[in-house]
């Protein structure tokens, strides 16, 4: 239900009552720019995910989140208040550290209350607001245990109680799975979902794992050498990429060089490696004629055996990847492709043909390239 | 920001006090060197080149230390090697005992020879005995005498840094080099030794340093051999005070020569603290007569450590006067202690060593703490300076110090920053203060790097000020560096010997000046009484210390 709810909710078009705001946040390091521009708005309860290759400036932006690094230009506002030059300690921002930076030398109960002290809470109401924290993350009875003896999923539990106790305004969460094996990552993530939904605070969590942003975030943006690229629901992100930049850092893809030849009869008429295609709009935006780079999922293609029409390769690599392979095929103008296909299909060594599939599905992207 | 711009502040007042403090009285020498009663002179210069003693000194100074290195290095590397490879009897044992010369502070030690080795020693007496000699068949003397002092004390530091070293290797390493066809001496050679010459670089570093700056072993043994330290302290007696002046300053040449010269070493890695690899499994020793040869080795090596310490308590049972020419004493008594404990006369070093060993202790674990915290995790500007002068004293013999004090704290100039301090009973602690920063700072800073500076925005984001962070987060995490570099730190200034000398005065005497004035009155028995207390004091201190200061 929340998988479906959560999407919808922020597909509303404009926000008009924006809870947290980025506005124009740019930081500079010794006169590199790591964060340039950024604006984003969250609504109430909205989990947002910060996606992007390292060095693209999203830990950096949730450091300005929490307020340990001052912006040179932008402001942070919670429900219009500006809070930029609040201090981390005034700020009532929750944040999850990516080694969680637990205190070793507290237990769990301590650790968890130590944000609840700092606002003056004491004696039984204290005892029964760490127990409620930690029965919010699974963890009931964990109160004296010591930090060393939690496996890295309980640590990580630990870490969020911690945060969420002192019911913070916003939840800041830095690679909150990076440290977790990957069996236990898609549960945690899971558990993680849910908690957040029920509690229903605003969230921002930073993270380079597509899958994971996808997964959490109600919203996705997209970072690039410290500038927004593109921000949306996963599925926009997915069919409509706003630039080469996300078309491949978002999902599987390759790309090939075409040239736009103009409208054809059942869609766009492009030339590839010499064969024609027409794509139909649902596959390709309108792009102007000329040069331009086509990247393409794996599942928008089909294979079929060479004849007209078709581009033509050979099948160098299979991977299985359950109910279908992804084969990887030279074409013989020297792209590299990947389509999906039936697992048994064809093998290494087969010449092939390569079509666009009928039911491509937005799986097609036509970027407009000066000329080479 | 004004918090930003408070901290600046008072990152510069930190600066500035360790400048006064550490810089300054240096400075003070040097130029008191060059200035005679009528205004700027370079005769003192011109004595210093003119007189062969002074070169003798200098020259003195340098080899000893270089033999020194050479010396403990011979013995602490084998030593070390052989405790982490091979298995042998009696190896544990043995292991709790290497590293007993470091109980014995300077001047306890240099005692404790004297009376084993000196010319009416127990083991000269003895050999005088067994072979019917009409005298002593050595004198415990000149350099021979300092080198065997420095030696026992100080490969332990090779010792442990060896160990420190050979312990942070994995054993995939070696069997990466076997795969690879590499016997053994290939892989000692090409392997072991390049992966240990930090490590030894350090042990180099530190042994050469602490020789150049030894003090109570050419002091009590040196005879007619001379080296720069108690040369600076004869010339301050003769009243020679500008020379006195030129002689410190040439030895802390020598001194930050050297330390140039092996920058590249890991200047005072605390051994204590490495990175842990996978050792290899020990090799026992399994033939019989090696067994054997290895076990009597090692019984023989276990009593030349512990001779001194034993020859100390005994000596301390001695009564005054009715111990001559007996190879073991005649008789014995409790009275040495108990004049300790009764006589206010006797009484008072102890207290006074302690009250000043504990006043600089917390004011250099104090100041460490402020500087480390501003200049670590604040970054305040000047942090290298403000880290350069804490190790500083480290590389700067004591006696220059002692001199450099007397010199800056002997006048009222309070604009020129310079009080009489001497003759007053501030002066020891603050040369002790100054002695410890390297010691508690490089405890405290490598402390504070190890913590997680995220452990500190994680206390921001949940509340917590600065102070509730300190008292709550990062004092509690710093403890075991704090008890560790405090420790040391008591012990060496409780112990102190070189500094005291130039700078006491009657009501402020330490234990080791009682100590030299009982000597002098041939009171052997309670000069070795206030040995086994500095010795049983240091011991009990690192004990605690190990203990508190491991975490968890």
């Amino acid at each position: 239900m929340d998988e479906l709810l959560g999407p919808a909710r922020s597909r509303h078009g404009p926000q008009v009552n924006p809870f947290l705001q980025l506005e124009n946040l740019t930081k500079r390091f010794d006169g590199m720019t790591a964060v340039d521009q950024v604006s984003l708005s969250l609504e109430r309860g909205e989990m947002v995910a910060l996606l992007g290759p390292s060095g693209s400036g999203k830990t950096t932006t949730l450091r300005l989140l929490a307020g340990f690094e001052v912006p040179d230009e932008g402001r942070v506002l919670v429900e219009g208040d500006d809070v930029t030059k609040v201090e981390p300690v005034a700020r009532r921002f929750g944040m999850v550290f990516q080694h969680y930076a637990l205190f070793p030398h507290l237990d769990v109960g301590e650790n968890v209350a130590f944000g609840l002290e700092s606002l003056g809470v004491r004696g039984e109401q204290l005892a029964s607001r760490v127990a409620g924290a930690l029965a919010l993350v699974d963890l009931t009875g964990f109160e004296r245990r010591r930090i060393g003896q939690l496996s890295g999923g309980q640590q990580q539990r630990v870490a969020l109680a911690r945060a969420l106790a002192p019911e913070p305004r916003v939840l800041l969460l830095d690679e909150p799975l990076s440290n977790l094996d990957p069996a236990l990552r898609e549960r945690t993530r899971r558990e993680i979902r849910q908690l957040i939904r029920r509690v229903g605070i605003t969230t921002i969590f930073v993270t380079h794992e597509q899958e994971e942003a996808f997964d959490l975030g109600d919203r996705v943006a997209v970072l690039r050498a410290g500038r927004l690229e593109q921000v949306g629901p996963p599925e926009d992100l997915y069919a409509m990429p706003a630039n080469e930049f996300v078309a491949e850092f978002v999902g599987r893809s390759s790309r090939i060089p075409v040239t736009v030849l103009g409208p054809g009869e059942r869609g766009l008429r492009i030339s590839v490696e010499g064969v024609e295609w027409d794509l139909t709009d649902g596959n390709a935006p309108a792009v102007s004629p000329g040069p331009a780079l086509m990247v393409v999922r794996p599942e928008a293609l089909r294979l079929l055996p060479p004849g007209p029409g078709a581009l033509h390769g050979l099948v160098t690599d299979r991977r299985f990847a359950g109910s279908s392979s992804l084969f990887t095929i030279q074409t013989d103008g020297g792209a590299t492709l990947e389509v999906s296909g039936p697992p048994r299909s064809v093998a290494s060594g087969d010449r092939v043909g390569i079509m666009p599939s009928r039911r491509s599905g937005g799986g097609i992207h036509l970027f407009t390239r000066p000329s080479q | 920001m004004s918090s930003r711009s408070r901290t600046a502040i008072l990152g510069a007042i930190v600066l500035l006090f360790l400048l006064w403090l550490i810089v300054y009285p240096l400075i003070l020498v040097l130029i008191e060197g060059f200035q005679g009663p009528g205004g700027w002179t370079l005769d003192y210069l011109r004595q210093f080149f003119g007189r062969r003693n002074e070169a003798q000194a200098l020259w003195g100074s340098l080899w000893i230390s270089l033999a020194t290195v050479a010396l403990a290095g011979a013995i602490g590397i084998p030593l070390a090697y052989l405790f982490w490879r091979y298995d042998f009897p009696g190896r544990s044992v043995l292991g709790g005992l290497v590293a007993l010369p470091a109980v014995l502070p300077p001047l306890v030690g240099v005692i404790a020879f004297l009376f084993l080795y000196g010319e009416s020693g127990f083991t000269s007496l003895l050999v005088q005995r067994l072979l019917g000699l009409d005298e002593p068949p050595w004198r415990l003397q000149g350099a021979p005498a300092i080198l065997l002092v420095h030696a026992y004390s100080m490969y332990v530091y090779f010792y442990l840094f060896t160990r420190a070293g050979l312990a942070s290797l994995d054993v995939a390493v070696f069997e990466a080099a076997a795969s690879l066809g590499a016997g053994r001496w290939r892989t000692i050679r090409r392997i072991v030794l390049p992966l240990l010459y930090p490590s030894l670089g350090g042990g180099a570093l530190l042994t050469f340093m602490t020789a150049l700056a030894s003090f109570s072993a050419p002091y009590i043994f040196g005879g007619g051999f001379r080296v720069m330290t108690t040369q600076i302290v004869a010339t301050r007696l003769n009243g020679d005070d500008q020379l006195a002046m030129i002689e410190t300053a040439s030895l802390t040449l020598l001194a930050l020569v050297a330390l140039w010269l092996l920058r590249g070493a890991p200047r005072g890695e605390d051994p204590a603290s490495g990175r842990k690899g996978v050792p290899p499994a020990l090799i026992p020793v399994r033939r019989p007569l090696a067994r054997i040869l290895v076990a009597l080795l090692g019984w023989s090596l276990a009593l030349v450590l512990l001779l001194p310490h034993l020859t100390l308590l005994l000596v301390s049972f001695v009564p005054v006067g009715t111990w001559t020419t007996e190879p073991l004493p005649p008789s014995y008594t409790w009275r040495n202690y108990l004049t300790l404990v009764v006589d206010p006369v006797r009484t008072r070093p102890l207290l006074n060593s302690l009250w000043l060993a504990t006043a600089a202790t917390v004011a250099s674990v104090g100041i460490a703490l402020l500087a480390g915290i501003l200049s670590v995790r604040r970054r305040v500007p000047g942090r290298r300076v403000i880290q350069g002068l804490l190790a500083l004293p480290w590389a700067v013999p004591g006696t220059v110090f002692a001199i450099a004090l007397a010199t800056a704290f002997s006048i009222r100039e309070p604009l020129l920053g310079r009080f009489i301090l001497v003759g007053t009973l501030w002066i020891l602690p603050l040369a002790y203060l100054v002695r410890n920063l390297p010691i508690t700072s490089r405890a405290v800073l490598a402390g504070l790097r190890a913590l997680d500076p995220a452990l500190d925005e994680a206390a921001a984001t949940l509340g917590a000020g600065r102070w509730r962070t300190l008292r709550r987060v990062t004092l509690p995490l710093l403890r075991p560096a704090l008890v560790a570099g405090a420790s040391l730190a008591f012990v060496t200034a409780f112990g102190d010997f070189v500094t005291s000398i130039m700078l006491y005065t009657y009501d402020t005497r330490p234990i080791s000046l009682e100590i030299l004035s009982s000597l002098r009155q041939s009171d052997v028995g309670v000069a070795a009484a206030y040995g086994v207390v500095l010795m049983a004091v240091s011991a009990a201190v690192f004990a605690v210390g190990a203990e508190q200061g491991s975490p968890g």
